[in-house]
């Protein structure tokens, strides 16, 4: 049995920036799929092309074994797609944007309005139910925008960049909303620019850079080629914080960098383990930890281990003037 | 560089609910289109201030015309009122037309066309639907303009079905001339540049016609050509024919002629242009 998302080669050129270089990625069904990548990776073109929205100018792509140039119409029956920007209709009401794509899938008039209303029920959006989406917050309009991708039961739901711009409750639910679709076997291919999202979610990440697939795997195997782990302690008594350093040097054989005016020691950790161990060590000496961490490495970090340059980097080599353009279209979309 | 190889059928993984259909219908196309329509309708119950112009417009040109010409023209407002009114119905189908071109260039940049594009629906459905929804502006046109121009001194001298003809024949100009708004909506690189496009395409027809002159006898011959074939004239004298009396039958067909001319020329380079905007 194939994958339910399968790219191979994907290409798409913009002018003079070559959005897709190549890009190649797969996912088996009731599985998360995240494309993880910086700004301008080529994540939301990679997006467009498998939800049928832009023709790729090299490679191909199938949805549960249809193509999305060839067989655009079946897959448009089996797919979803919340895009980056909201995809809902600010001028509707809530009720009415969940109606209108009810409608628009061939449910009768009554079916339609009681999944609206099931489905605004189950975001907790029913109060706001009769108001124009104009003014709702942006976690209310993300969570308005998740539901209007599952009035038609899909199979494959796209979901760019579903939690930027959202507080840590509203992103948890909408993490749990997904975690909910792959336990009925819904396939699910998001993007994201937090490795943290990703490391949460994803069964599968492809990590994206500049239009091509520079590493992917699980979570951990992702971790385990970059290695770095960052542990982060800060005493309560921050002048106890040269002891503290001495003894993640002990540990983790690296010199850590200590903060005076807050007393937070920092060092790189390749050993998990260290963590526990720190945690005995302070105990013994009745070092008394006010905040204490192993933080995964940030994106930032796991790019410069893959690709050798720092996730802002590419950015130099882009015309200046395409790079402004594009944030005035973004603003106006938003907006 | 890795490329898929051809998968038979019997390789797709299994998906439940039915095997997913190969074409839109034609059916569904259209209860598409009228779904979409009524997001417009439904928009504007949310902002009626979206009519403004079509209601004042009408109230301004009749005024300024019938002050301005009709001492010059007819030799008096209430005789002028009679020729200018039905020739007004002509302009303001025009003139209502260009806020359209305008809506769409603006909604194709928002994500709601994306999730559209993504739908099993119709190509043209966003574009037809736009279009049916846009009704609502022809008839407050024609509302105001009728309301106004009988509190003005404004009378009808032929029967209802011929008014009821001459409004509907109007109607099916309006919905041609909308796909030259819609395809200057797609062409237009923005939405400020849609309006002064659309102004380009329709000054000439409005003015070079028998809308506020209906003797064209008075123009220079290159004008009295240009005006013998511009739709809007036979659109003008027909809504005249059938309002206040005159000749109709070669007008009506003369304009349908335009509408089914226009509509087949623009419509598919419209629906083209869309589904190729990205
Ligand atoms: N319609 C377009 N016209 C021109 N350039 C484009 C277009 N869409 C994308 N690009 C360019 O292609 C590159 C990839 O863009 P894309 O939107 O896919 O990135 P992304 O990974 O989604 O980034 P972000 O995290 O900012 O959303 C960028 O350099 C972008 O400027
Ligand atoms: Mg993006």
């Amino acid at each position: 049995m194939s994958a339910v998302i399968e790219a191979a080669g994907l290409e798409k050129r913009f002018g003079e920036t070559q959005a897709l270089a190549g890009a190649g990625f797969s996912a088996e069904k009731g599985t998360v799929l995240a494309l993880l990548g910086p700004n301008g990776a080529g994540k939301t073109t990679a997006v467009r092309v498998l939800s049928t929205l832009l023709k790729p100018d090299g490679g191909a792509a199938r949805i549960c074994g249809y193509d999305v140039v060839h067989e655009a119409v079946q897959v448009r029956q089996l797919i979803a797609l919340t895009g980056q920007y909201a995809s809902v209709d600010d001028e509707l009401t809530g009720s009415e944007n969940l109606v209108m794509i009810g409608r628009l899938l061939g449910l009768g008039r009554a079916q339609a309005k009681d999944k609206a209303r099931e489905l605004l029920a189950r975001f907790g959006l029913t109060d706001a139910a009769k108001r124009a989406t104009k003014t709702y917050s942006g976690g209310m309009r993300r969570r308005l925008d998740l539901a209007a991708s599952l009035v038609g039961d899909p199979q494959v739901i796209f979901l760019d960049e579903p939690t930027t711009g959202l507080d840590p409750r509203a992103r948890n639910q909408v993490w749990d909303t997904v975690r909910g679709l792959t336990a009925n076997g819904v396939t699910v291919l998001l993007t994201t620019q937090y490795l943290e999202e990703a490391d949460e979610l994803a069964d599968h990440i492809a990590v994206i850079d500049r239009g091509r697939v520079v590493a992917s795997g699980t979570a951990s195997e992702l971790k385990a080629t970059t290695g770095k782990q960052t542990i982060e302690v800060r005493p309560a008594d921050r002048f106890r914080a040269p002891e503290v350093a001495e003894l993640v040097t002990r540990l983790t054989g690296e010199t850590p960098e200590v903060r005076t005016e807050t007393g937070l020691v920092t060092a790189t950790a390749v050993d998990p383990a260290v963590l526990s161990e720190l945690v005995q060590q302070l105990g013994q000496r009745g070092i008394v930890a006010a905040e204490l961490a192993l933080r995964l490495p940030s994106l930032d970090e796991v790019f410069l281990a893959l690709t050798g340059h720092s996730a802002d980097d590419q950015n130099v080599n882009e015309d200046e003037n395409h790079e402004s353009s594009e944030e005035l279209a973004d603003a106006g979309r938003t907006a | 560089m890795t490329t898929l190889d051809i998968t038979s059928p019997a390789a797709r993984p299994a998906v439940p609910g039915p095997e997913p259909k190969k074409r839109v219908s034609g059916r569904q196309m259209v209860a598409n289109a009228l779904t979409l329509a009524w997001r417009n309708i439904a928009q504007l119950k949310h902002s009626p201030e979206k009519l403004l112009d079509v209601t004042l417009m009408p109230i301004v040109f009749l005024l300024l015309f019938l002050y301005v010409f009709g001492g010059a023209v007819a030799g008096s407002t209430h005789s002028y009122l009679q020729v200018l009114l039905p020739g007004l119905v002509a302009q303001m189908t025009m003139f209502a037309t260009m806020g359209l071109g305008t809506a769409l260039n603006e909604d194709i940049h928002k994500g709601v066309f994306d999730r559209f594009r993504s739908l099993p629906i119709g190509r043209s459905s966003p574009l037809i639907g736009a279009v049916l929804g846009d009704t609502a502006r022809f008839l407050t046109v024609i509302v105001v303009l009728t309301g106004f121009g009988s509190a003005l001194g404004f009378r009808f001298h032929t029967n209802v079905l011929a008014v009821l003809a001459a409004f509907g024949l109007a109607y099916v100009f309006y919905l041609a001339v909308c796909w030259i708004s819609v395809l200057i909506g797609m062409i237009a690189p923005s939405p400020e540049t849609v309006q002064g496009i659309a102004f380009i395409f329709i000054m000439p027809l409005v003015f070079g016609s028998s809308i506020l002159v209906p003797n064209t006898k008075t123009f220079p011959g290159w004008l009295q050509a240009w005006v013998k074939v511009n739709p809007i004239t036979h659109l003008a004298d027909a809504v005249r024919g059938l309002t206040v009396g005159g000749p109709t039958s070669t007008h009506v067909l003369y304009t349908l002629a335009w509408a089914a001319g226009i509509v087949l020329v623009t419509f598919p380079i419209a629906v083209r242009m869309y589904s190729r905007r990205v």
